[in-house]
């Protein structure tokens, strides 16, 4: 192919303008939009660190080089990773580039008129003829009363003493395009935005405890870049008051209950109320939720002429049947190394026991049993943070911690030690795992979401039509009373809709102002000039 | 409240009852496809050779007149064979679609009788959910036939899925049940019966575009069983027309289902996205009817490249029920299935 195009000097600037051309045309939306709805795959098939980071693990830890791999281009964080990343960016400086020229011509199309009549009108799709005993000038101002409402017109005079009415209707589907794409652009931003200023935390609360919102109350705690942590919304949950869970005969559960004792920093005044699954508590910003529950049981340790020590510890839910595993934990005297005291245990709600292994038969409590696995020495050799729902693994294996009793206790009942110590089952609360929310941006989100379904609505529901009138005075050979002949003409722009439908309506509506005779059929038309005489 | 099991087991009785009354209607539509004006008989018949060169070649077209489906029958031989099965294809397709519209208000009174047995809406379970999905399909084909009578010999590629859909409503079955805390919430109404709404439609496109897929190849003058096929389906242009329109209506409303969802998790999960596995697959079904929507209006694009997008839109969104309510766990996790 030999063009004789002179030759275009390659600068840097004329690579960046055919570039932004590129990128900013439909085809390569196209290919951005299939590549976002790919990309995304991987994150619903493979687990998501940031939803389940103990899965990741496990699939790290059984496919080898492969996880690794996987690992190392973001797959476990698919919706963070920079591939993900840079093609809803792309995609949105494509949609940038697209939407401001846009937004531009919309702009002229507002300000401009109609366009001029084709010369011959006859030869659109829709079309009809009409006569009127009214003048040309007459005719137009009421053809154009009856347009107005609904239709932006503009009348033209003609050389051959005719008058023109071009009338356009449907300008609202390229404002909603334009405000979808815009409030998808700015959705995309306050989502940006949010993450930044948002925070989560999560507690586990036993009844009878509370917290205050700040980071280091919670067992987990993530913020975005821009929080300040020092100074987070002042609120406390003064006290789970109660954790009610009810279920129905079948043993479904029926209902989730969190009472819960508040005060926010106006005031300080304690509040009351309940948090139940889909109704979190919601003060100055921040959200409350009630995510999980369980059993804490209590114990009593009473140590050879020491006092006793009452202990309430979180147990963890094994099972749909609460079934709970857990662990105590009793520092011995620092002058006397390798005489902690640690409590392995099991807690069933309603227990069953089989070949002395306990589990829970109903979620509900009905006459618990805690069975209980006692070791003395060292309960943390290391020194490094550990878990609070077992005791340290290492430890046991190596024979720091030594097995000195086992026994499953109903409440009241006691384990008593080979050194004289008693372990008393005094029975049990129930916690609520509460995740505090903060994200200033999600109410303007949901303003923006709104608009994008106003904005698609127009943008796939309007459509554009066209209309035109030729109004010529009649011949002067005509029969008397008549004044002008008028064609019409119409056209739609988009393949929407029923437009003939319209346009006959159009047509009906107009002969009625026009006094006209109804529209003359299209076969009529055809060839005969002006239908003369036909009154 | 209790289940009230009486009216939970009449449900289901009213289901298979349904189910029985749409194989009827299946067959109706199968002998108007088989005898009717486009049916195969009228198509491979010496005689309608003749009436085709009598009659100028019509397609039978989607968009006109409402009278054009009986408009259709007429031909300049007013006697004979092809007379004779014209009149049998019209009463066979009479009877389908009385037959659908009975099912239809059967299966209503299935799901209406099933909510009140249970007392909360009818669409808490994956069985639930497919039985909405069918009679939204089912309305939405009859809501086309009163606009596009003529279309009525092709009800049987619409409602052989919807009979489809019926039965595997059955091998979902979950007993009648409450709902657990998570979906105590007007939420469900909602968000499940916009997105069923949309979903249901959004068939109703998939079966228009593997028709026109078809058609598109006979007009191409492709050869091969497919391409003979597509001689008695409606001219490509309007199944591409009817299938773009039924996207542009589902799409607002599947946008709007997902907004919806998105608000109940705000309430429910404390976070109003999470890329949940059943997020991310109405997030991926979303951008591919996006992309169908702009390739419709991109040269190069239109047609059969935009039709098979708009095949892959409904391909991600039947992943998104079956595949991840029953395969991958996540907090949509209500199938009722375990």
């Amino acid at each position: 192919m030999s063009t004789e195009r002179p030759m275009r000097a390659v600068t840097p600037r004329y690579v960046g303008r055919l570039l932004w051309r590129r990128l900013t045309s439909m085809r390569t939306a196209i290919v951005l939009l299939f590549l976002l709805a790919l990309a995304a795959v991987p994150g619903s098939l493979l687990p998501q660190r940031p939803l389940n980071p103990a899965k990741v693990q496990a699939y790290l830890a059984s496919h080898g080089a492969w996880g690794r791999f996987l690992d190392r281009i973001g797959a476990f964080d698919v919706f963070g990773s920079y591939w993900f990343s840079a093609v809803y960016l792309l995609l949105f400086a494509s949609l940038i580039g697209c939407l401001i020229p846009r937004i531009a011509v919309y702009a002229r199309a507002l300000r401009a008129k109609p366009i001029q009549a084709p010369r011959h009108l006859g030869r659109l799709a829709e079309n009809g003829t009409l006569s009127s005993p009214l003048d040309p000038q007459q005719a137009a101002e009421r053809a154009g009363r009856t347009l107005r409402p609904r239709w932006r017109t503009v009348v033209r005079d003609e050389p051959a003493g005719a008058l023109t009415i071009s009338a356009e209707k449907g300008y609202s589907r390229e404002a909603g395009n334009l405000v979808f794409h815009v409030c998808l652009l700015l959705a995309l931003v306050l989502v940006a935005v949010g993450k930044l200023n948002s925070y989560q935390g999560s507690i586990v609360a036993v009844e009878g405890t509370g917290f205050c919102n700040r980071p280091i109350s919670y067992d987990t705690f993530h913020s975005g870049r821009l929080v300040n942590n020092g100074a987070l919304a002042n609120f406390c949950i003064d006290n789970l008051d109660s954790f009610t869970a009810s279920y129905r005969p079948d043993g479904t559960a029926q209902q989730f209950r969190a009472a819960v004792t508040y005060s926010t920093g106006l005031d300080g005044a304690p509040r009351h109320d309940v948090i139940t699954v889909n109704h979190p508590l919601r003060t100055q910003g921040d959200r409350v939720y009630l995510i999980n529950h369980g059993f804490a049981p209590t114990v009593t340790v009473t140590r050879p002429g020491k006092a006793p020590i009452t202990d309430t510890e979180a147990f963890l839910p094994e099972d749909e049947l609460y079934t709970s595993e857990g662990a105590f934990s009793f520092a011995g005297a620092d002058t006397a190394p390798g005489t902690d005291l640690g409590l392995s245990a099991v807690f069933a709600p309603t227990p069953l026991i089989q070949h002395g292994i306990v589990s829970s038969v109903a979620p509900i409590a009905q006459h618990p049993v805690l069975a209980v696995l006692a070791y003395t020495g060292t309960l943390n050799p290391t020194g490094q943070p550990q878990s609070v729902y077992s005791l340290n693994a290492d430890a046991i294996a190596s024979g720091k911690l030594k097995r000195v009793g086992a026994q499953n206790l109903s409440v009241g009942q006691s384990l008593k030690l080979p050194d004289g110590t008693t372990v008393r089952f005094d029975g049990y609360r129930q916690w609520a795992s509460l995740q505090v929310s903060h994200d200033p941006t999600q109410l303007l989100l949901l303003i923006a979401a709104v608009l994008m379904v106003f904005g698609l609505l127009g943008s796939l529901a309007v459509r554009r039509r066209r209309l035109w009138l030729r109004i010529t005075p009649a011949p002067a050979a005509a029969e008397a009373g008549l004044g002008s002949l008028i064609a019409v003409g119409g056209l739609a722009r988009n393949d929407s809709g029923n437009f003939g439908a319209e346009f006959a309506a159009i047509l009906q509506r107009l002969a009625a102002e026009l006094d006209s005779v109804p529209a003359q059929p299209a076969e009529a038309r055809a060839g005969d000039p002006v239908g003369a005489g036909r009154d | 409240m209790a289940i009230n099991t009486g009216l939970a087991s009449l449900s289901e009785t009213l289901w298979t009852v349904a189910t029985g009354t749409y194989m009827l209607a299946v067959v109706a539509y199968t002998g108007e496809y088989a005898f009717g004006r486009n049916g195969r008989i009228a198509q491979t018949s010496p005689a309608t050779d003749r009436e085709r060169i009598a009659e100028p070649v019509r397609e039978p077209a989607l968009v006109g007149g409402g009278a054009g489906g009986e408009g259709v029958g007429q031909h300049p031989y007013g006697a004979g064979v092809v007379a004779g099965r014209q009149v049998a294809g019209r009463r066979w397709g009479r009877w389908a679609v009385a037959l659908t519209i009975l099912a239809a208000t059967i299966h209503l009174g299935s799901l209406a009788i099933r909510g009140i047995a249970v007392d909360r809406v009818p669409w808490g379970n994956m069985y639930e959910f497919t039985l909405v999905v069918a009679l939204v399909a089912t309305i939405a084909w009859l809501a086309t036939l009163i606009r596009m009578p003529q279309l009525r010999y092709l009800g049987l590629f619409v409602m052989m899925p919807v009979l489809l859909l019926m039965f595997l409503a059955g091998t979902l079955y979950t007993k009648a049940s409450k709902l657990v805390p998570a979906l105590q919430s007007y939420w469900l109404a909602i968000h499940v019966s916009s997105i069923a709404t949309a979903e249901g439609i959004l068939v109703t496109s998939a079966a228009l575009t593997g028709m026109y897929l078809v058609r598109a190849r006979h007009e191409r003058g492709g050869s091969g069983r497919l391409a003979r096929w597509g001689a008695r389906l409606p001219a490509a242009a309007s199944l591409d027309k009817a299938a773009y329109r039924t996207v542009a209506f589902a799409f607002p409303i599947y946008t709007a289902g997902v907004i919806f969802g998105a608000i109940w998790a705000e309430a429910a999960w404390g976070r109003y996205w999470g890329w949940d596995p059943k997020e991310t697959w109405a997030f991926i079904a979303w951008v591919i009817y996006a992309m169908y929507l702009h390739a419709r209006a991109t040269a190069g694009w239109r047609g059969s490249r935009a039709a098979y997008i708009n095949l892959l839109g409904f391909a991600a969104m039947t992943f998104n029920f079956f595949v991840v309510n029953i395969v991958i766990s996540g907090l949509h996790s209500y199938a009722g299935l375990n």
